[in-house]
């Protein structure tokens, strides 16, 4: 046996090689991991391709885990609260996951690949925690996390441009939907999905032709002005799109220590994932109590006055602190300034006069604003084109 | 209430004196000196330091003969008494290796991603399972943390005060919640073993673990109890970095060289080659202490850094003492479980299956990869002999410290477990020492071949050794076992667990108090604590760090 050596410590994905020719920052970051570049080249150009033009995003390390046998819908419906059946054969559903104390453990997306096939993509590594809701089911879980390369193809012209590639029948893909074409000989899962709230695609192919899939991307993209992102412009396109962020906006369940940290779908506006139509799933109990009982938090959306974002800001009601901000940013194309915030407020109460306090830094000089803001009940990006079918091309 | 005098006649005349230079009674005496008491620490060997000691035995090399390795010793203490300044240097190391009997190894990686994928080449459920045992860990970690620097409450005592402290407890214990609560009573009462079977399925990754739980302990892994020992070994950190280890740059005599610059810079004493024989008590007071050579060193205040069997059965006259306090430091629990050896080597050794570049070198290596292994190795200490396959906790410190061996050569510290007090009931013979030794020497050879050639210097250290060298009872490094029904306000018995002895005037300070061993040096600072308060001086002891 051979004397064991370190490995690096964050493993290449499929496509570094590609990645490394457009990354001049060098901004390379950790996840799940593996490499990730956190920008190429401009954050702000990367994120306006997301809303302008098409881009490209590498969601290889996220954690993919395929679900097979008999009763793969039964068992995936003990994990998730909302009804499995109702996503039928190749589409996708956004789902959350709780312990039995009805915490949210994380969130993810199921795909419904087959008859009794199905992947399930998460932000935390769930293959134990699976495993263990698995016994007395007829089911296998594999961890597909190192095996299968996925991009995300995002962008008003992100249909053209995989139209360009040979993706043919895209036009007639609604949200959500499945495709499954060859690629060089492999099987490319479409699916329209995706993280930007903006027209797009994610991809799925095996790590083995990862490079020929890039390649063939960014050569019938490049009349288009694709362009590769990294995570800071996608952060800033998420927040813009009201999606939460595990681990930002929440602390999944099982890697909490204090009481109290974690939240119920209810206290993250996700209610409407739950279904108690069914007769059992993880910490259906639970969340029967506090749907009865109230919940201790409540998410908001809020637009935020002013043009400084309210990072990790306190939300003040009268004069007295009654949450804290998890994400903020400035949206760009919405020109909104946007925050999510977890307030210690009941269901019923008013969101009206609520402030956050701000401080920001110019030149060593700190400043304090109190800022006005407004609970909104959408996110300030959602065009139409998001949910289009035909979805529409240049 | 007690009184002292700031100027004495004679020089043999103290304010307080602390018996044993140990980490805890040079804490103890830098407080006690800090507000203007005189004091004197004896100290029976010509070098102080006791088990947190480094010592130059071969030319050229230095070992931390007894402890190796740093975590516990509370920051609050460091900062406070100026240590760094005083040249205390803690290096955070990380990792651990476990070698496997089929040349196979797991390598415990500090980084969470390399460790991730490690675990998952064993398995791929344990390496997901460490995120649900890290926060686990970490649950009963925090409970325990913030009472690290309080005196144990007095459960039997309805005082208002006393009551407050008790709340104080059971508030911690409450907001663990119905749930946490539950858990928190089986982690304090179950077997390391059991607890790691919570998680993990890979002997390997079990046995790695488990060693945290008996190290000190004469238990086995599957003994009730020794699921809190691993919880002891989680509760330091190394600059806010709960559950690390370093080294102690110099080795370990630099924590107590540190403190011994402290205390002298508050103008206290030590004086060595004193040692203690008898704590003189008259009309229920303490008035000293006599050394065996006759000296005499009066002081109405005496804290004895001594473990509680020594203190009360060798130290004072039985007949000065409540029979119950005869009674309990007869039946405290100082079971002997452990060996040392230091070894100076003229070269790094290689070890199967490793490379000698990797980054595990630096961590802890150890060689038994099952939990029935281990429970093996303490069979043969029920059988009261030493463990044929030992378990080991080796490290090689001159990897990270260019101080403690020449360019080039290295230092290695191997602490040996189990190693019972006795040997068939007898003491222990140098043949007995020598065939301890082989053991040791063995279990690393069948892992490293050119190991043993590269020996230069080798110090062997069995319970005999400890007892008689360092004033540990039986060995036992923690001066007492850490089981449940030994801590808190049960340590070192119930009714004295608040550092006060039995006879006014006289404290303990040592290991065998609240909150127990690990070179915390917490037993030391919160005694002073006590018996500033008991002579109304202002107090000048720290209170703990929050976590959050």
């Amino acid at each position: 046996m051979n004397p064991h050596q370190d490995e690096p410590i964050y493993l290449p994905t499929a496509f570094h090689s590609r990645q490394q020719q457009h990354n001049l920052l060098h901004a390379w970051g950790g996840w799940n991991g593996y490499l990730k570049p956190e920008a190429y080249t401009d954050i702000e150009l990367e994120y306006f391709a997301i809303r302008s033009t098409t881009a490209v995003f590498d969601l290889s390390p996220m954690n993919k885990y395929r679900v097979t046998g008999p009763d793969a819908e039964a068992f995936l419906n003990r994990v998730l609260t909302r009804d499995v059946a109702k996503i039928k054969n190749g589409r996708v559903g956004y789902c959350i996951w709780c312990d039995d104390a009805g915490q949210v453990m994380d969130d993810g997306t199921l795909f419904h690949l087959g008859d009794n096939d199905y992947r399930l993509c998460s932000y935390t590594r769930a293959y134990e925690w699976l495993y263990w809701s698995s016994l007395g089911f007829d089911v296998a879980i594999e961890d597909e996390t190192g095996t299968v390369a996925a991009l995300a193809v995002q962008g008003p012209t992100s249909c053209t441009v995989l139209t360009a590639m040979g993706v043919t029948g895209l036009e007639s893909l609604k949200p959500f939907g499945i495709l499954e074409v060859s690629f060089q000989g492999q099987t490319l899962t479409v699916s329209r999905t995706g993280f930007t709230g903006d027209l797009g695609y994610e991809l799925w192919i095996d790590t083995s032709a990862g490079e020929a899939l890039w390649d063939a991307l960014f050569a019938a993209g490049e009349p288009y002005l694709i362009k590769a992102i990294g995570t800071e412009a996608l952060e800033i396109a998420r927040i813009e799109a009201g999606f939460l962020q595990a681990g930002v906006d929440f602390v999944p369940a099982e890697t909490a220590v204090r009481r109290g940290c974690t939240r119920s779908p209810f206290e993250l506006g996700l209610g409407w994932l739950v279904d108690f139509d069914k007769p059992r799933f993880n910490g259906r109990k639970a969340l029967l109590a506090e749907r009865d009982a109230g919940s201790r938090y409540r998410y908001v959306m809020l637009d935020v006055d002013g043009n400084k974002p309210a990072h990790h800001s306190f939300i003040l009601q009268h004069g007295k602190v009654v949450g804290t901000v998890t994400s903020a940013a400035w949206c760009p194309t919405a020109k909104t300034n946007l925050a999510f915030a977890q307030l210690e407020l009941p269901a019923d109460a008013s969101l009206t006069g609520l402030v956050a306090e701000i401080y920001y830094e110019r030149e060593l000089r700190w400043n304090k604003v109190l800022a006005p803001c407004v609970a909104i009940d959408r996110a300030p990006f959602d065009p139409p084109r998001r949910r289009q079918t035909p979805a529409p091309a240049l | 209430m007690l009184c002292f005098q700031r100027q004495s006649n004679s020089v043999n005349e103290y304010d307080a004196i602390v018996i044993g230079a140990g980490h805890n009674g040079l804490t103890n005496a830098a407080y006690l000196a800090r507000a203007g008491l005189k004091v004197a620490v004896l100290e029976r060997n010509p070098y102080i330091g006791g088990a947190t000691v480094s010592r130059e035995l071969h030319e050229g090399w230095t070992y931390s003969n007894c402890s190796y390795v740093c975590s516990l010793l509370r920051p609050e203490i460091a900062r406070d008494l100026e240590l760094p300044r005083h040249g205390l240097q803690v290096v955070p190391y990380g990792g651990g290796v476990t070698f496997m009997q089929n040349g196979d190894i797991f390598g415990k990686y500090p980084e969470p991603e390399r460790r991730y994928r490690e675990m998952q080449r064993h398995s791929r459920r344990d390496a997901d399972a460490w995120q649900r045992y890290a926060a686990d860990t970490m649950k009963q970690t925090r409970l325990i943390r913030p009472f690290l620097m309080k005196r144990p409450p007095n459960p039997t005592s309805l005082r208002p005060g006393r009551l407050r402290e008790l709340a104080e407890y059971g508030a911690a214990f409450g907001e663990m919640g119905e749930a946490g609560l539950a858990d928190t009573m089986r982690f304090w009462t179950k077997s390391v073993a059991d607890y790691l079977e919570e998680f993990f399925e890979t002997d390997v990754i079990k046995a790695h673990l488990a060693g945290s739980g008996i190290i000190g302990t004469a238990l086995g892994v599957y003994s009730p109890g020794t699921a809190y020992v691993l919880l002891h070994h989680y509760m330091g950190d190394v600059d806010g970095n709960v559950g690390s280890w370093g080294f102690a740059r110099g080795g370990m005599g630099a924590v107590s060289g540190a403190l011994a610059a402290a205390l002298q810079s508050y103008g206290g004493e030590i004086i060595s080659d004193a040692d203690v024989g008898n704590i003189m008590v008259s009309g229920g007071k303490v008035t000293g202490v006599a050394l065996r050579d006759g000296r005499e060193f009066r002081s109405k205040i005496v804290v004895s850094n001594l473990d509680a069997k020594r203190t009360f059965l060798d130290l004072m006259d039985e007949g000065d003492l409540p029979q119950t306090v005869v009674q309990r430091a007869r039946n405290f629990k100082i079971r002997g479980s452990s060996g040392k050896l230091n070894i100076a080597l003229d070269g790094l050794p290689t070890f199967n299956g490793l490379d000698k570049k990797s980054r595990l070198m630096v961590g802890d290596f150890h060689f038994h990869d099952s939990l029935p292994r281990l429970e093996r190795a303490y069979d043969d200490w029920k059988n009261e002999t030493w463990s044929k396959d030992p378990y080991l906790d080796l490290l090689i410190p001159s990897l990270f410290d260019p101080t403690v061996a020449p360019p080039g050569k290295h230092m290695m510290t191997v602490f040996v477990q189990y190693a019972p007090p006795k040997i068939n009931g007898r003491e222990w013979t140098d043949e007995d020492k020598a065939g301890f030794e082989k053991s040791v020497l063995d279990q690393i050879s069948n892992y490293s071949p050119d190991f043993r050639d590269l020996i230069v210097h080798c110090e062997t250290r069995t319970p005999r050794e400890l007892e008689n060298e360092v004033g540990l009872t039986e060995g036992n490094i923690f001066q007492g076992e850490l089981t449940f029904d030994q801590l808190l306000f049960n340590r070192p018995f119930p009714g004295y667990a608040q550092y006060r002895g039995p006879v006014k005037g006289m404290y303990m300070c040592g290991s065998a108090t609240h909150p127990g061993g690990g070179v915390m040096a917490a037993p030391g600072a919160n005694a002073a604590r006590e018996i500033l308060a008991d002579l109304r001086e202002p107090n000048v002891v720290p209170e703990g760090y929050a976590d959050d």
